[in-house]
């Protein structure tokens, strides 16, 4: 706060800013990531994932290592795949930070394909790559055939319910009778919330935890969303994401939401504390509400066939092509992706196979999950998986204007007008976009 | 503030010249020059000494300026370079020259003016208090109490947590359905309040969360500054009859002017910057936005969703320009005032 005084002349000025420019040069390096070797000399591979991929938790990496004892692997897993994927992002554009092996959410493939392909290296040699569903592939895959990434699993669909919360409201519990309440069209699951409501009679519960998830699973029983085959926006447009933003926004209106945040805190509380009924669930969600929902709760929920077919999310694991370690990194994603192991993962925890092979074999088809009152996900998932429509077409934004079209409708679950939240909505659409 | 006291910092010049050097330096007459002492060329000796005496200064603070140099002032260069251009992030080299269009889109986004609005309504909601609350704090720990060196370290630990905890203890402590705040508002007979979707709500949570990292610090900063008014002066002032309050407005106030006015100017930067408590405490993509309808979305916040969201360096860019210019327009202002004010009295 004193005056100012004049504190150094142009010469020192000059050579401040020439030594700033000497450091700053410097600090050009190369990749960082793992030097590839640890201390007992093994060889270390690094894994960057999010969410529940089910390769940390089923014990795989431990299975791998005793196999592979030369070498070790690391791996961090970030909570949520909007935070894990900007910090991917700045890493890439950085060119420092990176793991040797990446996870990809599905949503973001097509961004990767398009802009960042060069950085991950071309898995079509690492091993067998005929066992995946052919779209799964052609997903990760660029024009001129290289694949950036191999597929861990896919989000086929059902419904997750409540079966002591359904019995109170009157309406049946067993889950073929359940599906059959709902069969054929998604706007008789929201006829059945308004059954619910008026049935169970206590403002505590909601018959679902989110519009949001109502939403994803309409627009993705469909080819198309948000982007055409030219790679055009077309959600506004788009008839399919309009009947879906409708059907939503009903439900919301109706009170039939619990206003959550899927993935977010409030949601896990929301499944510890039972404050919904009902769940849209692909395969991976399993995981999830049984982790948060906790063995207090388990055998009250259930799962039943969804209205239609359809493939929420779902992921790959890329190699990074700078990555010290790129050979042994390879090898690890062939062997964590290989049919066995999509298998032990949908065995332990739901994650639905992305490998026909896996997905056809006895242990999948015949899987049951106690948690969820000992329900056939084998038989329920596998017929979904065969509802997916072959062809998606995804579009470099698809994650970005998903999480956006949620907090339109959490808009209109906190009470604005459904046409002032679609507005807003596609406003921050075109601003993300251009 | 009608005193007559001439505000601080603008005392006499400090006379920094260093003492005990003189131009001729009695260092004795060179054993080489036989036609005695001459005055036409000093010695080397001298001229290395004067040399040290002139550029170690500089030596000495370099270090700094080179690293302020290459992580400060070249990145500011190179964000308003950036600034000018239509760039993506995942493809920095592309650069589109935009000239100053990325400036008079954001004057005309609304997005960017209710940004503003909530980083001021936020700002004041939480330095206000903060600042009032450390004021009375600093005023009682600096009576004679029993254990006042542990209420001191007391005050001080919430600043030691890190951004990230505080903030994510606080989410879950004002969570919608079954966050603790609730739960006792509940038994006063106060419906769940939507924390994270309403917009003062919102505020004041995030508000909430930067006045308990705070007020400790700054309380340790007024308390430092009180102790160091002379005893000399409350004993006057009381043998005056002035009571403990008149003490406190008339005595202490004045005596901590300049720690006070530090601390605005502190809290004035911290709260143009918040970022981290936002973030946090909305989760997600909801962080991210400032909640659904940018409710709390703060200049920062803004910055990263157009930079780490959308990938629009060149946008994410010209906020950041835009808070900077918004911190030295505060300051022109503050000095404004300040002279008009002292002017006035």
């Amino acid at each position: 706060m004193g005056r100012a005084r004049k504190l150094f002349g142009r010469k020192a000025v000059a050579a401040a800013s020439a030594a700033a420019l000497a450091l700053v040069a410097g600090c050009s390096g190369g990749d960082g990531g793992s030097n590839g070797k640890s201390k007992d000399g093994k060889t270390v591979v690094t894994m960057g994932l999010f969410g529940v991929m089910g390769i940390k938790e089923t014990g795989l990496i431990e299975r791998y290592m005793e196999e592979n004892p030369d070498v070790r692997v690391e791996v961090e897993v970030a909570g949520d795949e909007q935070t894990y994927y900007t910090a991917l992002q700045t890493r890439l554009a950085a060119g420092s930070g990176l793991k040797d092996i990446q996870g990809i959410e599905v949503a973001r493939a097509k961004e990767l394909v398009d802009t960042r392909a060069d950085r991950f290296a071309d898995l079509s040699d690492a091993g067998d790559t005929g066992h995946f569903l052919p779209w799964k592939l052609s997903q990760v895959t660029t024009g001129d055939g290289k694949i950036i990434g191999l597929g861990t699993d896919i989000g086929p669909m059902a419904v997750c319910y409540r079966k002591d919360m359904f019995e109170k409201a009157g309406l049946p519990t067993d889950r073929e009778e359940v599906a059959k309440l709902w069969e054929g069209d998604w706007s008789q699951y929201v006829e059945v919330g308004k059954e619910f409501k008026s049935g169970f009679g206590d403002d505590g519960v909601a018959y679902m935890d989110a519009a949001s998830g109502l939403f994803n699973a309409m627009i993705y029983g469909h080819s198309q969303q948000f982007y055409d085959k030219d790679g055009e926006l077309i959600h506004q447009d788009n008839p399919v994401v309009k009947d879906a933003w409708n059907l939503a926004v009903e439900a919301a209106q109706d009170g039939l939401t619990a206003k959550l945040r899927q993935f977010q805190p409030g949601w896990d509380p929301g499944l510890a504390n039972s404050s919904f009924a009902t769940a849209v669930c692909p395969a991976w969600m399993l995981a999830h509400i049984s982790e948060k929902a906790g063995p207090a709760n388990k055998g009250k929920w259930d799962v039943a066939k969804a209205p239609k077919g359809a493939n929420w999310g779902g992921s790959f694991l890329g190699v990074m092509e700078n990555s010290p370690v790129k050979e042994e990194a390879k090898k690890l994603v062939a062997w964590l992706t290989a049919p066995e192991q999509q298998e032990h993962i949908f065995k332990e925890i739901g994650n639905f196979p992305s490998s026909e092979e896996a997905l056809e074999s006895d242990t999948v088809t015949g899987a049951t999950s106690e948690y969820f009152g000992d329900a056939p996900i084998g038989e329920i998932f596998g017929a979904a998986a065969k509802e997916i429509p072959d062809e998606q077409v995804l579009g470099p934004k698809d994650g970005t204007i998903k999480d956006t079209f949620s907090q339109g409708l959490q808009l209109v679950e906190q009470g604005k007008s459904p046409e002032e939240a679609w507005n807003t909505t596609d406003e921050r659409i075109r601003k993300a976009v251009d | 503030m009608a005193t007559s006291t001439p505000a601080s910092g603008t005392g006499g010049p400090h006379s920094g010249a260093p003492a005990g050097v003189s131009e001729e330096d009695s260092a004795g007459p060179p054993p080489s020059d036989r036609r005695g002492p001459s005055r036409s060329r000093p010695a080397w000796s001298t001229l290395l000494h004067r040399f040290d005496i002139k550029t170690a200064p500089y030596a000495f603070v370099a270090p700094f300026f080179v690293v302020f140099a290459a992580f400060s002032f070249y990145p500011l260069l190179y964000t308003s370079w950036i600034s000018l251009h239509d760039v993506e992030l995942a493809t920095m080299d592309v650069m589109e020259w935009k000239g100053f269009g990325n400036y008079t889109e954001l004057w005309q986004d609304e997005q960017f003016w209710n940004a503003l609005l909530n980083t001021f309504t936020i700002g004041v909601i939480s330095t206000v208090p903060q600042l009032l609350m450390a004021l009375g704090l600093a005023h009682l720990l600096n009576y004679k109490l029993r254990g006042s060196a542990f209420f001191r370290v007391a005050a001080l630990t919430p600043y030691a947590t890190s951004v990230g905890a505080a903030a994510l203890v606080f989410t879950m402590l004002f969570e919608r359905d079954f966050g603790m705040i609730n739960w006792a508002l509940g038994h006063i007979g106060i419906d769940n309040v939507d924390w994270e979707g309403e917009k003062w709500p919102a505020q004041l949570a995030i508000s909430s969360i930067v006045i308990w990292r705070w007020t400790g610090y700054n309380a340790l900063l007024y308390l430092a500054a009180m102790q160091a008014i002379p005893r000399e002066r409350y004993e006057a002032a009381a043998i005056d009859g002035a009571s403990r309050w008149q003490q406190f407005t008339k005595v202490t106030i004045p005596g901590i002017r300049s720690t006070i006015v530090f601390t605005i100017v502190l809290s004035t930067i911290g709260a143009t910057q918040l970022f981290g408590e936002p973030l946090i405490f909305g989760q997600g993509p909801n962080g991210i936005s400032g909640g659904v309808d940018n409710q709390y979305q703060t200049l920062g916040l803004l910055l990263y969703e157009q930079g780490w969201r959308n990938y629009e360096m060149g946008r994410a860019a010209t906020v950041a320009w835009a808070m900077f210019l918004l911190l030295v327009l505060i300051f022109v202002l503050q000095r404004l005032v300040r002279r008009l004010s002292t002017r006035t009295s």
